[in-house]
């Protein structure tokens, strides 16, 4: 045991330099963190996405009483809203109104300000949870490729490099025209969200693997890694309590940059038949639909916008969040 | 305070080190070369000293460091700290022995974890080492950095909010944590301002005889170990080319490349600054990856023979204590060389 250092401070004494003004009880430092939130709070718009970020959320999670109290269920025909003899919306504007917000589907009538909503839930849903598998697998790899480098570190990079070169469209086509009902104890379109989830985050893994990588070999090389080392560190309180705390911001910024590209991936895969199936509501899926009605501005134009306005916002925060963290990255 | 004792068995005694770091080529990386970072030095260093290691940028100083630490692995020779043989011993064997041997490093701004606040900075070598503390690791830490001379009250404050002269004390801080016997510091001011180089030297000077510490001071001049070293080191190209006691080295300094880095320090005195003229160095130091042959410093010294190009210089004792690796010594009362011409013949 060691005792603490009690020798009286006289080679303090002569240390003007050192000696910091404002003394008070414990003074608070400021951590990177903290400067990085005062930075983002002053970038407006980053500030402006963050917002439209967090309504998204909110609106995604409160779908269910928004559309009872906006709306009609998304699933819902309304022949009522239908003229007839055109199968179309009846009135000017695809029948919107305070009935129907945004108007109806052409057919069957269907309320596009519910099938919106409900169509943000799974977006989201499917953007957030595939991210996050992809934020796993590459910090996971990433971090043991960078520390321990060599046939490590090569046996990982060729791995990524199999995966970014992968057809992945072509391969989630194929998949997805294979995947059965039931299966994991889910069916329908639950297993469906769930195959999408994984074959999303399973492929867009490699992008965020290799910035870790590279922020983990940089990293290795600082100093006070050597002076962890020195002090007979193991590698687990290296990686955890030196390396680690200085990746979550990269990672942290680069998974708000990959929600949307996963988000937009979903909505690909609707649009071309094989996310989700209809009648579940889903953007991508509605723009398929709308795109034989090109005479119904409404009903392309929601959807879109939606998709639009989401890739947007999260671009657009995310950005802010990457300035916030890096004001050297302009 | 006390003075070094030369008598006793060395604290740490370095044999016959080398290090090589190995040049791959291509896609089945096999090995091209091979840098010669440290090339077959020895040197004691006995308990209370300070030995200064002085030599140009890229001579292998900070390998020697990270060698004696254990941060790298030497290719050849042995690591002796208190008597014992720790150049092979593994990490989970040598984890205790690290208590009693820390470093300072370089680079202020690299060697202290932005995100952790110095109070976790300091207090890390109680947590790792798990030593347990009288009135806890909080207590000790705010007593270590006032010994450094930093505000106790700055324990929750991080890294980036305090100038590199603080910064370097708070490495400072971190390595007396744990009550070391050896201290390596790795040029510890040369990335400081000048003005606070002076402060952060006669810190290390006071610590040491507060607290009996024996220390390995690496430099790139002469002017910033005059004060603080015992005995000074000079290195060229992974070699030791000249080792004596301070006095020695400053007033009668033997190896050309001593005389040549000795020209370039400053002299406060104008009477002593007469008679003394700038030794300007021709050329760049040469590669580690591929050395000259018999005497390293042949290729830049104003007295090189052709004995210099074939035949290696041994680091022979001159005087009680100071050791040359040169043919033709400066202030030497005869040349060693015309022995080891004689012996060649
Ligand atoms: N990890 C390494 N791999 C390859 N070469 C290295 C490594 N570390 C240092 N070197 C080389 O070894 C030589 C000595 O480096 P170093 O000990 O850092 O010198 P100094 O501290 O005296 O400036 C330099 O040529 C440097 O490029
Ligand atoms: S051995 Fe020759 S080349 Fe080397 S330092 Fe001495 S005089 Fe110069
Ligand atoms: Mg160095």
């Amino acid at each position: 045991m060691t005792a603490p250092l009690d020798v009286p401070g006289s080679a303090a004494e002569a240390q003007p330099e050192s000696v910091l003004a404002g003394a008070g009880k414990d003074i608070q430092g400021r951590s990177l963190t903290r400067i990085a939130w005062m930075r983002l709070r002053r970038d407006k718009v980053a500030l402006g996405g963050g917002v439209v970020v967090v309504l998204l959320i909110l609106v995604a999670i409160f779908s269910g009483p928004i559309i009872s109290v906006f709306g009609h269920d998304p699933l819902e025909f309304h022949q009522e809203a239908i003229d007839q003899s055109t199968l179309l919306p009846q009135g000017s504007f695809g029948n919107m109104g305070s009935e129907y917000l945004l108007g109806v589907e052409p057919v069957n009538g269907r309320d596009i300000f519910s099938r919106i909503v409900a169509g943000a839930w799974i977006s989201l849903l499917i953007g957030f949870l595939a991210t996050l598998v992809s934020v796993v697998i590459g910090t996971v790899l990433g971090v043991v490729a960078g520390y321990f480098g060599g046939w490590v570190d090569q046996v990982i990079g060729r791995i990524m490099d199999v995966f970014l070169a992968f057809p992945l469209l072509v391969f989630a086509i194929a998949l997805a025209g294979v995947v059965p009902d039931k299966g994991f104890g889910l069916e329908g379109n639950g297993l469906r969200i769930a195959m999408l989830i994984f074959i999303i985050g399973f492929f867009s893994w490699p992008s965020i693997g290799r910035i870790v990588r590279g922020q983990t070999l940089s990293l290795r090389e600082r100093e006070f890694v050597d002076a962890a080392r020195s002090l007979g560190a193991r590698h687990g309180y290296i990686l955890f309590r030196e390396v680690l705390p200085n990746l979550l911001a990269p990672i942290l910024v680069y998974a708000t940059l990959l929600i949307p590209t996963n988000i937009l991936f979903e909505a690909s895969l609707s649009f071309l038949g094989v996310g989700i199936n209809p009648p579940t509501p889903t953007w991508g899926g509605m723009l398929s639909e709308a795109v034989r009605f090109y005479t119904l501005p409404h009903f392309v134009l929601f959807p879109g916008l939606a998709i639009f306005i989401t890739v947007l916002a999260f671009n657009l925060f995310g950005d802010g969040l990457r300035d916030a963290f890096d004001p050297r990255a302009h | 305070m006390t003075e070094p004792n030369y008598a006793s068995e060395p604290l740490l005694s370095v044999q016959d080190m080398e290090k090589h770091f190995p040049v791959t080529k291509g896609l089945l990386k096999r090995q091209v070369g091979a840098v010669k970072a440290v090339d077959g030095i020895s040197f004691d260093v006995f308990k209370g000293e300070t030995l200064g290691l002085v030599g140009e940028s890229g001579c292998g100083k900070s390998t020697t460091g990270r060698l004696v630490t254990r941060l790298l692995e030497p290719t050849a020779g042995k690591v002796v700290f208190e008597g014992q043989d720790i150049t092979h011993m593994s990490q989970g064997r040598l984890r205790p022995l690290r208590r009693d041997m820390q470093m300072i490093f370089q680079d202020p701004y690299s060697s202290l974890n932005p995100r952790h606040t110095v109070g976790a900075i300091v207090g890390a070598p109680f947590r790792i080492q798990g030593v347990q503390t009288e009135n806890g690791i909080k207590k000790a830490v705010q007593d270590i950095l006032s010994l450094v001379g930093l505000n106790p009250e700055h324990y929750n404050r991080y890294p980036h909010e305090f100038s590199g002269g603080q910064r370097q004390r708070i490495g400072i801080a971190r390595t007396l944590a744990l009550k070391p016997k050896l201290i390596i510091a790795d040029e510890p001011v040369s990335a400081l301002d000048v003005s606070i180089q002076a402060q952060v030297v006669n810190l290390l000077e006071d610590l040491q005889n507060e607290l009996d510490l024996t220390y390995v001071v690496i430099a790139h001049d002469l002017s910033v170990v005059r004060h603080i070293s015992d005995r000074v080191a000079v290195m060229y190209l992974g070699k030791i080319v000249e080792i004596a006691d301070r006095k020695r080295l400053y007033s009668s300094p033997m190896h050309p490349y001593t005389n040549a880095l000795l020209s370039a320090v400053p002299v406060p005195d104008p009477k002593a600054r007469k008679g003394r003229e700038r030794i300007r160095l021709a050329g760049d130091v040469p590669s580690p990856l591929n050395p000259p042959p018999a005497c390293r410093f042949h290729t830049r010294c104003w007295k090189a023979q052709e004995i210099c190009k074939t035949v290696e210089p041994p680091l022979g004792e001159v005087a009680s204590g100071h050791r040359v690796a040169c043919h033709f010594p400066e202030n030497a009362v005869e040349t060693p060389a015309a022995t080891a011409a004689a012996e060649q013949s």
